[in-house]
């Protein structure tokens, strides 16, 4: 048999980046602060964890701005699991992402947890090795993600909250709307397209004030017809397959075994555990019995089985007593 | 006479719906009659006439089989030499009877005698696509690699398939087939056959 030089190794091409995201499916993903509670989250069945400085509840609480982690912290996460190991940073922050990719985490979520760095755009994902995740609230949302070159979507909810509310709210909202891809003919789906890369000219139209044709470029290198046809591909694909094209969790105010359930039912490939886990009374045994409840969502005896005696979850918050202007839904578009 | 076949594949966490998609695809390329099972009862390992343990997080998968006795009904199973496995990645991890670092957050197989190397490429920046030669494959193979595995040494009648830079990336023992890549990341379904014929 021969052996391969290490040349004819391809990095970073979209198979890999997505492919990882797949292996992610049907598992939790779990916030954690500390290489205690990223033992904890490995300990109790996470697929992954997200390497954060403070849970979103906590950021919520202090206000001010937040952004990417310590690297020291993360690099402390990163040494203590065998598990993937996922790090925020500022929606359009291009350089917490590339100081990411150097530290060497397995994955980057592009979040609006964070305070935006960029009013204009998002990063331009194709040009990392790594793969990102993103969030979403809408069909036009994640069709910009993917286009992007997001690997993962993540539907947004409303972080730091326990509530599950707007998680629900933004699932319903991308599967009702995949639905619907279905009855448009291929001229409304073009024009649906158009619409989804409208933020795009109005970011430059703002940025130049000039108006903006076919060949003028409205982010990074690409021009406005292509990035038409490119969402346009994104459109055609989803309908063709009646799902995202891309691996899709459910985010923002899981708490609860039932919760991380209900999102499965509702058609999520898994759930990231922001606060739930670690603001409860009892991390260890409630981070359990959600990877259990996610591992067999459709059974609903397990689902009442690990409920049970799991000591308070996270106290939560009405999404109506959130001032408008602190809903960290409403960031990024 | 045609036998209609069985396969089950592990629906814990990680590729299941691109192994079950590559198998339909074997079965119509083949005219294999045959069905695919989820298997997320211990009840199905009772069933079938072959599994396959997908990618994922080797940890997730572990547990989860341990905890529905799914573990114990495959064990069962290896015991009598009645079930072919092919284990892909994370699958891979768990059909060994060793690791290189020993953790009780995965509960092996014993299936095939080697020990294996999880993360031995390095962390996903690290993870990559190649071609290879796999023995008995008359033509490359395009392999996807992530965070993959390795199998830093045999024993007893296990066969090496397959080696990339001088690295064990695929063997067979007898009923069972184990690589550290993903097959069902690709649309060869070359493995997948190979497996089949196995069964």
């Amino acid at each position: 048999m021969n052996t391969i030089k290490l040349p004819d190794l391809k990095f970073g091409t979209e198979k890999i980046k997505k492919g990882f995201a797949k292996m992610q499916k049907g598992g939790v993903i779990m916030d954690v602060t500390n290489a205690q509670q990223a033992l904890i989250a490995e300990n109790s069945g996470a697929i992954a964890v997200m390497a954060l400085e403070r849970v979103p509840a906590d950021i919520r609480k202090d206000g001010g701005v937040a952004r990417m982690a310590d690297p020291l912290k993360i690099q402390e996460i990163l040494d203590s699991v065998n598990i993937p190991v996922m790090a925020k940073v500022r929606i359009g922050h291009f350089v917490e992402a590339q100081a990411l990719e150097a530290l060497g985490v397995d994955m980057i979520d592009e979040s609006e947890v964070l305070t935006p760095a960029d009013p204009f755009y998002h990063i331009d994902k194709h040009k990392f090795t790594i793969p990102f995740v993103c969030g979403c609230r809408n069909l036009g949302e994640a069709s910009r993600r993917i286009w992007e070159g997001a690997a993962m979507i993540r539907t947004k909810g409303e972080a730091g909250t326990g509530n599950i509310i707007e998680a629900i709210r933004h699932q319903r909202m991308v599967t009702k709307m995949i639905k619907k891809l279905q009855e448009l003919n291929s001229n409304e789906l073009k024009k649906l397209a158009e619409n989804y890369s409208q933020n795009y000219v109005d970011a430059t139209e703002t940025l130049t004030g000039m108006k903006v044709d076919k060949d003028t470029l409205v982010f990074e290198e690409y021009t406005y017809d292509f990035i038409k046809k490119e969402i346009l591909k994104v459109l055609n694909e989803t309908k063709k397959i009646q799902r995202l094209p891309v691996v899709n969790f459910a985010a923002g105010g899981i708490a609860t075994p039932a919760d991380a359930a209900i999102m499965m039912q509702l058609g999520s490939d898994g759930v990231f555990v922001g606060s739930g886990i670690f603001k409860s009374d009892n991390p260890s045994k409630r981070a359990k019995a959600i990877v259990e409840a996610v591992a067999n969502f459709k059974k609903p005896e397990i689902i009442a089985e690990v409920s049970k005696n799991l000591g308070n979850a996270m106290q939560g918050l009405e999404i109506e007593s959130i001032p408008k202007d602190q809903l960290l839904q409403e960031r990024g578009w | 006479m045609v036998r209609k076949l069985s396969i089950g594949v592990i629906g814990i966490q990680g590729a299941v719906s691109e192994h079950e998609k590559i198998l339909q695809k074997t079965y119509d390329a083949t005219n294999i009659s045959g069905n695919i099972i989820i298997v997320n009862h211990k009840e199905q390992i009772k069933k079938i006439n072959g599994l396959i343990i997908p990618g994922g997080e080797s940890t997730t998968i572990s547990k989860i089989l341990v905890k529905l006795n799914i573990y114990e009904e495959i064990l069962k199973r290896i015991k009598d030499n009645s079930l072919p496995i092919m284990g892909t990645c994370a699958g891979c991890i768990l059909l060994a009877n060793n690791l290189v670092e020993n953790t009780k957050d995965v509960k092996l197989l014993n299936a095939i005698e080697m020990k294996v190397k999880r993360n031995a490429f390095g962390r996903q920046k690290e993870s990559f696509e190649s071609i290879i030669n796999i023995e008995g494959f008359h033509n490359p193979y395009n392999a996807v690699f992530i965070r993959a595995p390795i199998i830093e040494k045999v024993g007893g009648k296990c066969k090496i398939l397959s080696k990339i830079n001088n690295k064990i990336i695929m063997t067979r023992q007898d009923k069972y087939l184990a690589m550290s890549f993903h097959p069902e990341l690709t649309d060869d379904i070359r493995i997948h056959k190979y497996f089949l014929d196995m069964v």
